[in-house]
């Protein structure tokens, strides 16, 4: 049988987007080396970044104080340039978890976290992350007791948020390396924390 | 810049109204009283920039903590569960 591979007409806004693109090239506003840069540029960003991050202030109490005073200038100190928007750094504690969502879009840190999975541009996720958010969270495997509060961040606006998770228990005396590793996208999300893999 | 109206700790509500155009107020959030966690700064209108204006002069963002209960009142959590979210100054009244 012959292989009809997954072919399928494209939509509204993909349409959209290729005439858009190509009236740019074709007008000389941007040229296509140009534009696939950017667009190498965007996936070449891992959460590897904001993992990087954590597992700094885990480390150095004075990083961290600078952090959560000012994100952005605290990632510029270690080269990482978050240009023009504001990073608002939120930590966890034992009593107090936090999430982020972006109800109205997909606002999300790029440059330290990537490209945002699906689900987080979902409207499931989006709706009910502010409406039901412990729901949420336990669907993601997360159950919170009832003694720690949820705060929900949405970003509405111009400011961009990284969760700062705890650190576990059983990582005493672990390299920067080390503690980055077991910093996932999910954990600085808010919907996941950090795991100590079984030895 | 535009010196901010509202300090850290006061209380407000968003404004329950529904203009057209491109917002970053949500929904759920007009008519919603809570308190101003921390003033982020002013920026360009949103409103104004979709509308491909400067956005001039700035308008200071807050970011404004409900909680929970005040926004659903049929909340199923902890009373200390909250939201916190970036709302414009003009979308905010002071109590």
């Amino acid at each position: 049988m012959k292989d009809q591979g997954s072919y399928r007409p494209l939509s509204y806004f993909q349409l959209m987007e290729v005439s858009l693109r190509e009236l740019l090239v074709e007008k000389g506003v941007l040229t296509g080396e140009q534009i696939d840069a950017e667009v190498e540029n965007m996936r070449s960003r891992e959460p590897t970044r904001g993992a990087f991050v954590v597992a700094r202030a885990w480390t150095d109490p004075a990083y961290r104080k600078r952090l959560l005073e000012n994100g952005t200038q605290a990632c510029q100190e270690l080269g990482l340039d978050v240009p023009a928007l504001k990073l608002v750094v939120v930590e966890n504690s034992a009593q107090v978890h936090n999430a982020v969502v972006c109800t109205l879009c997909s606002c999300y840190p790029r440059m330290l976290l990537g490209l945002p999975p699906d689900w987080y541009k979902s409207r499931p996720y989006r709706s009910r992350m502010v409406r039901e958010p412990r729901k949420v969270l336990e669907e993601f495997g997360l159950s919170l007791p009832s003694e720690v509060s949820v705060r929900v961040h949405d970003s509405t606006a111009d400011m961009r948020y990284l969760v700062l998770p705890m650190r576990p228990a059983g990582t005493e005396g672990w390299n920067e390396e080390r503690l980055a590793s077991i910093v996932t996208r999910d954990c600085m999300i808010g919907v996941s924390v950090p795991r100590v893999p079984r030895e | 810049m535009a010196e901010a109206r509202f300090a850290v700790g006061r209380k407000v509500r968003v404004m329950k109204a529904y203009p057209v155009g491109h917002l970053r107020t949500p929904f759920y959030i007009r008519g919603c009283t809570g308190e101003v966690e921390r003033v982020c700064g002013a920026f360009p209108n949103p409103e104004e920039l979709s509308q491909m204006r400067p956005g001039e002069p700035r308008v200071p963002l807050y970011r404004v903590r409900f909680r929970q209960k005040d926004v659903w009142p049929d909340y199923a959590g902890p009373a200390n569960d909250a939201l916190e979210v970036e709302i414009y100054e003009h979308w905010l009244e002071g109590l």
